[in-house]
């Protein structure tokens, strides 16, 4: 009696789990979220632009699945990974196995997405990986990840296309990072490319992470006198490192940093940041739009920066960063592989992937199928360059061509000559309007009471 | 090429200085009480959130305020000798050791509660000088010759007034000058006063020139201790000379060799000063 209990119960749950698959009724996207831990505000942001993506979606009905002829509505399932590996890869096959996600989208960084798409590989299931810029997930053998963010070794490449198209005698460039593993493998990789590219690299040199002083870096700039400086690692070093080149007036034609210049915050340091350039994932200004795609004769999908600068600042009341866009462009890529597909089946729409070549508001779309399998290798860094508008610091896309917003100010020493001019200028002005303590009476004070202690000691000695 | 090396020997220089100023300080403490006091960079980083908030919310003008952060300075650090230290200072040097890193704790804990550990910075500027690719701020001018200043103040204190004379006699023997009638608890505290007082201020400086967070003061309290090494416990010239080495080091010495050396070659300098010349460069008698 037991036996057959247990072979009609194994039978019930045979027919339903196939009855289940005849009657899918929707599409089951899995991730995590850091919702507590040091990722928090980061995640925080892909997830809300990957939210935005999934009810552009369903308002209109949800994916169309060729192979089920209707249009399947897009369910999201996600949990608190805590912002730590271990967790991420309990619940990434929580997610596969219990959850029975059909898709993955990765967490957000390097790390945990490393973490997340071992689990994603050995179950053979599809991961969109967002937020995450290393290389190294992609050289493990892995066939089942693809990356929407510009790899690493791509961050500051740009910047010397962009000193080349500039300037085709700039030649000698400096490179100095940070000594952290993510700005070490971007400047790596950058200075291969700079070799391979014909400039010559005149300084390659690591700072210490918290660096303030940048006094003996500028120094060897002096010395090598290069036309451009590329590096950075953080903000806090990278903006210190900006406000020092100014103050010593370096005479370079170029610089660009990791990640300082595209945080609002670096308009602090004022003039300093002027012309000052950066690479970003994305920028609500990146002119990304139908006839780029045009010029490069590939297709156009999904909706514009404008639409989607819009509907973001409408659902969360502020604009979207690059997490934001990179968090909806998963989404967005995915779709577009699934009705590519026309079917559910990890294999077809995997080809799908393999095969995709498309333009769309994150911009450009490719992924690599060779020894980094599923690497991105469409889409590329915008650089922003600090410029003034009406007296005011505003950032600008100057590159690539497709995405800018702004020509780039080129060599950017221009701004010691305007700025003289613009000093006699502002004294004037500032004369009428205030009197501020534009004289250093701390200096004279100084000056003086050491002045009068040297010869107080000196007549007491003699 | 030879503008780079000018530009790097002033800017060592004038660096050199403040390092300078720091350790002596430091350098005061040991000499006197023969304490090693380990919050001796917690109180400088103190000192550049003083000198950051009289900036920003009182309006004073750094320079100025290096006279406020001074007095408090000798107070807080009058405060903490008679809290911490009073009572362990014929303890073991572990016990004052102890002390005064606990006081260190307290106020990086605090500060890190009150500032977080975010960067901040006093944006001021004295403009620059600058002919060929030698550029001089102001700001490291004016820092070095407060320092100067500083240095030459506490010089005349100790040798020629008689409370400085107090102090000296104190560090030299304590219980032949306590019969003198010299009374050498206040003596003691003040002398831990003016060593804060002048981390305080030193760590004012630094702020004027570069960013800080609360937890600057660690690296700069270890430059101190290799400049006291250096120059000589006990000797606050040689504590501005030691000073000057170290800055000397960081400007000039890199621009040959990767900057990252620079520890490396600054320990190994600590190392074989203890080994070849315990009393330091300008130490007398140890």
């Amino acid at each position: 009696m037991k036996k057959v209990a247990v072979v009609l119960i194994a039978l019930i749950l045979l027919l339903s789990n196939a009855a289940a698959q005849e009657t899918k009724d929707k599409i089951l996207i899995g991730f995590t979220m850091s919702q507590t831990g040091k990722f928090n505000s980061e995640s925080k942001e892909q997830v809300q632009g990957l939210k935005l993506w999934v009810r552009d979606v369903n308002a209109k009905g949800g994916i169309y699945v060729k192979s089920l002829g209707k249009k399947l509505p897009v369910e999201i399932k996600y949990y608190d990974d805590e912002s730590s590996g271990d967790r991420v890869q309990q619940l990434y096959a929580q997610l596969i196995t219990s959850d029975k996600a059909d898709f993955l989208i990765s967490p957000y960084s390097s790390g945990l997405t490393a973490s997340a798409a071992i689990i994603a590989e050995q179950y053979g299931k599809i991961m969109i990986t967002t937020g995450a810029a290393s290389d190294s997930i992609h050289n493990k053998g892995y066939t089942h990840i693809f990356q929407i963010y510009t790899p690493a070794s791509r961050y500051l490449t740009g910047a010397l296309d962009m000193l080349k198209a500039a300037d085709s005698n700039a030649k000698k460039v400096a490179i100095v990072y940070e000594n952290s593993k993510f700005a070490k493998d971007v400047a790596t990789a950058a200075k291969a490319y700079a070799e391979k590219n014909g400039f010559e690299v005149v300084l390659f040199e690591a700072y210490a992470p918290g660096t303030t002083d940048f006094s003996s870096f500028i120094n060897k700039i002096l010395a090598k006198k290069p036309d451009a400086i590329i590096g950075g690692g953080h903000f806090a070093d990278g903006e210190t490192f900006a406000k020092q080149l100014y103050e010593k007036k370096v005479d370079v034609k170029l610089v660009s940093l990791l990640v300082a210049p595209a945080v609002p915050e670096f308009a602090e340091i004022g003039d300093a940041a002027l012309y000052v350039t950066g690479p970003s994932q994305w920028e609500p200004l990146a002119k990304y739009t139908r006839e780029s795609a045009k010029k490069l004769g590939i297709e156009w999908y999904g909706l514009s920066v404008e639409e989607f600068d819009k509907e973001y600042k409408e659902a969360y009341g502020y604009d979207p960063g690059y997490h934001a866009a990179g968090g909806y462009a998963a989404g967005l890529v995915l779709q577009k592989a699934i009705e590519d597909a026309g079917t559910l089946d990890t294999e077809e729409v995997k080809k799908a992937l393999e095969k995709m070549d498309i333009m769309t508001f994150y911009g450009r779309i490719k992924f690599e199928t060779g020894k980094y399998y599923g690497r991105q290798i469409g889409h590329e860094m915008v650089y922003l360059q600090w410029q003034k508008k009406d007296g005011k610091l505003v950032k600008e896309v100057v590159w690539p061509d497709a995405a800018k917003s702004s020509e780039l100010v080129y060599p950017m020493t221009t701004k010691y000559g305007e700025e003289a001019k613009g000093k006699a200028k502002e004294t004037a002005e500032e004369k009428q309007a205030q009197e501020k303590p534009k004289s250093t009476p701390g200096f004279e004070v100084a000056l003086a009471i050491a002045g009068i202690s040297v010869a107080y000691l000196l007549r007491r000695k003699l | 090429m030879i503008d780079v090396w000018v530009d790097s020997i002033i800017g060592g220089l004038l660096l050199g200085l403040v390092y300078g100023l720091a350790a002596i300080g430091l350098n005061l403490i040991w000499g006197v009480m023969k304490v090693i006091n380990l919050s001796h960079g917690a109180f400088m980083a103190l000192g550049m959130f003083v000198i950051y908030l009289l900036f920003t919310a009182f309006g004073i003008f750094p320079y100025f305020g290096l006279v406020i952060v001074i007095g408090l300075g000798l107070v807080l650090g009058m405060l903490t000798y008679f809290v911490a230290l009073h009572r362990v200072i014929d303890a073991p040097e572990l016990s004052t050791l102890l002390a005064t890193f606990s006081v260190s704790l307290f106020i990086i804990g605090v500060g890190t509660f009150v500032f977080t550990t975010i960067p901040y910075a006093i944006d001021i500027s004295l403009g620059s000088i600058s002919f060929g690719n030698i550029t001089i701020l102001g700001t490291k001018v004016a820092t070095g010759l407060i320092s100067i200043a500083f240095t030459a103040i506490l010089y005349v204190f100790l040798y020629k007034t008689r409370l400085g004379k107090a102090i000296r006699a104190v560090s030299m023997n304590r219980v032949a000058a306590e019969l003198m009638g010299v009374n050498t608890t206040f003596i003691l505290a003040l002398s831990f006063g003016i060593g804060i007082a002048l981390a305080m201020s030193a760590g004012a400086l630094i702020a004027t020139i570069f960013p800080f967070t609360i937890l600057s003061g660690g690296v700069y309290e270890l430059k101190s201790f290799v400049i006291c090494v250096l120059g000589g416990l006990g000797s606050p010239l040689g504590a501005l000379v030691g000073g000057i080495v170290l800055g000397m080091i960081e400007n000039v010495v890199t621009l040959q060799i990767p900057t990252s050396y620079v520890p490396v070659i600054e320990f190994s300098i600590l190392v074989l000063i203890l080994l070849l010349k315990p009393s330091g460069l300008l130490g007398g008698k140890a």
